[in-house]
């Protein structure tokens, strides 16, 4: 194993099947301590109800979400339309459910893009040392300092064009709006993968993997990335709510999703202007992003107390 | 965004991040400080001390040009790399023949390497010449100067408010951890860094504009009113973005008051303090909340941007005639000067933030000395 950067995988198969074991028992106590955050788990179990009627809903509420009628316009809540409807007469409860897969979808998404940036940016800061460290750090503060939703808007306004003429305009605003709320939010995770890169490297067992010739690559994933990933965990999950937000006011502003792909903050934007006369069409998906923004940092505030070995006392 | 950076903040509070980032500031050794140990050490005298303080802000000052430059090639780099054409208007016009078209484009140098337009540009935007608004034929700079002091106003009195909800009820929170108390405003803290700014703008718009027809919810420029009714039209209509801006950011810091004074809560000297026989109340006042509140002015300063995010929205939903408007009505309008202009004057006004609150350390931590 000395020396080599790839392992084979029948020399990682072993080692791997002890990691496993031991992986569950500490998951069973990260997740007998997440079961002490009361709110914690009740929001998993709202953020759960709500993927869940994302997924199916479409398929059990079968109403077009652009099916005109004048008729039915502007209508409350009544057993037709459960969330009522829009000022064309659409039915609300079909557009939330189907806008509320690219709401949560563009959430995820961005996580991963932001978790992907952070932790490779913060990894190598955190291996490298001097000028290549001091130039990612000094990046990443620049980063910090930029005012995001300016720069968003700059961004989203400059190139939407271009993109939706080459993939078309749901692929090419969800690309963009993915890339660029991610590019946006890898900053604090690069800070804590850094951090915990410095103080896991000096530590006993990575000296001990060290002196027994393991390269770097290798020993960053099999010993430092494993120990570090709670922090990056409790990040990502803000991060889900974070980046659901971002989305939400970039289609609010109207400069997000076009119209015919009603995410919630579309929605909302939709129904400003008409408030007075039917408030439940803003309600009802302002209320959808409330809901899961908040579970979401609840869940995270959960992780955060399961996985933080200070609080375990 | 609306509450887009808050939430990671005031979560992490407890983790490293927080620690990290306070470090990061402020470091034993670091080029900008120097912990002291004794006080006797300090350069007591007034003139010693008032020379330092202007040496260390000119300095913060000079450690901020590099961001500034940093941050206008991260400018102009979007703009260069954008697909679109700020003359693809002109070319596509049929009203403006080809060669007016090309002269342009050779006047306003776009065919030149992208080093010397750079420098062109940082030139011009140093020189004051910021261009003008293609839409309404007024200089940029006009334009933001006018639309500046609502900015200020609006975002200024909401730190107000959100420091008056946030002190209080972080430290008693603290000092009671775990209470009744400490529970319900954990909870409402929560639900106040959840709540996006656009939804809580139209909740109130909704409750005391259209039922309870207390406020106002258009702002405007033009009262026409004078003296005393003027002054309380203003507030009329400054209450609702000023509390949906405050609510969001008192949310937040309410919970990294907490966290910092239940750190230092349980610090040794906190004890000697009580056990020298001071009342509870000096100990917190005097001896807790002024070490504590070092971190938070780290976590703050660091959640500005974020904070412009929210003001941006909030001045859209209420059409506050301030920078952030013009902003979102410039995009839609493809004014590329303004947007260019206006995002750049955001950028600075962070960078003001965190020299504020470099400022602040050192009279919040006089072991910090002014070099």
């Amino acid at each position: 194993m000395a020396g080599s950067t790839l392992a084979s995988p029948t020399v990682s198969a072993a080692p791997e099947g002890i990691g496993a074991t031991e992986r569950a028992s500490s998951g069973i106590e990260t997740w007998r301590r997440f079961r002490r955050h009361r709110l914690a788990v009740a929001s998993t179990v709202v953020l759960g109800l709500m993927l869940l009627a994302v997924a199916l809903g479409p398929l059990l509420w079968q109403v077009p979400i652009n099916d005109i009628d004048f008729a039915a316009h502007l209508e409350g809540p009544s057993w037709n339309h459960p969330f009522g409807t829009d000022d064309l007469g659409q039915d609300l409860l079909a557009r939330m459910l189907y806008g509320g897969r690219i709401s949560l979808a563009v959430g995820l998404a961005a996580m991963l893009v932001a978790i992907v940036v952070g932790t490779a940016i913060g990894a190598v800061a955190g291996m490298a040392h001097g000028s290549i460290d001091a130039a990612l750090m000094w990046l990443t503060d620049l980063f910090l300092s930029l005012p995001p939703l300016p720069l968003l808007l700059l961004i989203i306004y400059l190139f939407r064009e271009p993109l939706t003429q080459l993939v078309g305009p749901e692929l090419g605003t969800f690309i963009l709006v993915v890339a660029v709320i991610g590019g946006f939010r890898w900053m604090q995770v690069a800070r804590l993968v850094r951090a915990q890169f410095l103080s896991l490297r000096e530590k006993e067992f990575v000296e001990a993997a060290r002196a027994l010739g393991m390269s770097s690559l290798r020993m960053v994933m099999r010993h430092i990335l494993p120990n570090s990933l709670g922090p990056i965990i409790v990040a990502g999950t803000i991060d889900v709510a974070a980046a659901i937000i971002a989305e939400s006011t970039l289609s609010f502003l109207g400069l997000g999703f076009p119209p015919d792909i009603p995410t919630w903050g579309r929605i909302l934007f939709d129904a400003k202007d008409y408030l007075d006369i039917a408030p439940h069409w803003a309600l009802f998906p302002g209320m959808a992003i409330f809901l899961a923004v908040l579970a979401i940092n609840f869940i995270g505030d959960g992780l955060r107390d399961a996985l933080d070995p200070r609080t375990s006392a | 965004m609306a509450g887009f950076d808050p939430a990671i903040h005031a979560i992490n509070t407890d983790w490293a991040g927080a620690k990290e980032d306070a470090d990061h500031r402020v470091k034993p050794g670091d080029d900008d400080f120097e912990w002291e140990q004794s006080p006797a050490l300090r350069p007591n005298c007034e003139t010693g001390e008032s020379r330092s303080v202007s040496r260390y802000l000119l300095r913060r000052l000079l450690i901020a040009i590099p961001s500034l430059l940093g941050i206008s090639v991260v400018l102009f780099a979007v703009l260069a790399l954008a697909p679109g054409d700020p003359f693809g208007e002109l070319a596509t016009n049929p009203n403006v023949p080809p060669e007016v078209g090309m002269a342009l484009r050779a006047k306003f140098g776009l065919d030149d390497p992208i080093m010397l337009r750079y420098c062109r540009w940082l030139a011009a935007m140093l020189h004051g010449d910021w261009g003008f608004s293609f839409v309404s034929r007024v200089d940029v700079d006009t334009l933001i100067l006018q639309r500046l002091a609502a900015t200020l106003l609006v975002i200024g009195s909401s730190q107000v408010l959100a420091l008056l909800i946030a002190l209080p009820v972080g430290i008693y929170s603290a000092v009671r951890p775990y209470s009744i108390f400490d529970q319900v405003a954990n909870l409402l803290a929560f639900v106040g860094f959840s709540l996006p700014t656009f939804f809580t703008g139209l909740l109130f718009i909704l409750l005391f504009s259209i039922y309870l027809d207390w406020l106002p919810f258009v702002f405007r420029a033009d009262i026409a009113a004078t003296g005393w009714h003027w002054y309380w039209e203003q507030f009329k209509q400054s209450v609702m973005p000023v509390a949906v801006l405050g609510l969001l950011q008192g949310a937040s810091w309410t919970r990294y008051v907490r966290s910092s004074v239940l750190e230092v809560i349980r610090l040794d000297y906190v004890t000697t303090a009580r056990a020298k026989g001071l009342p509870e109340r000096i100990v917190v006042i005097k001896h807790v909340v002024r070490n504590a509140l070092i971190p938070v002015v780290t976590l703050v300063a660091l959640q500005m941007p974020a904070l412009f995010g929210g003001a941006i929205v909030t001045e859209q939903i209420f059409r506050i005639p301030g920078i952030g408007s013009l902003l979102i009505s410039s995009i839609l309008a493809n004014d590329t000067p303004v947007i260019m202009a206006v995002t750049f004057v955001f950028a600075c006004l962070v960078i003001l933030f965190n020299l504020l609150a470099d400022i602040l350390y050192g009279w919040l931590d006089p072991r910090i000395a002014y070099r």
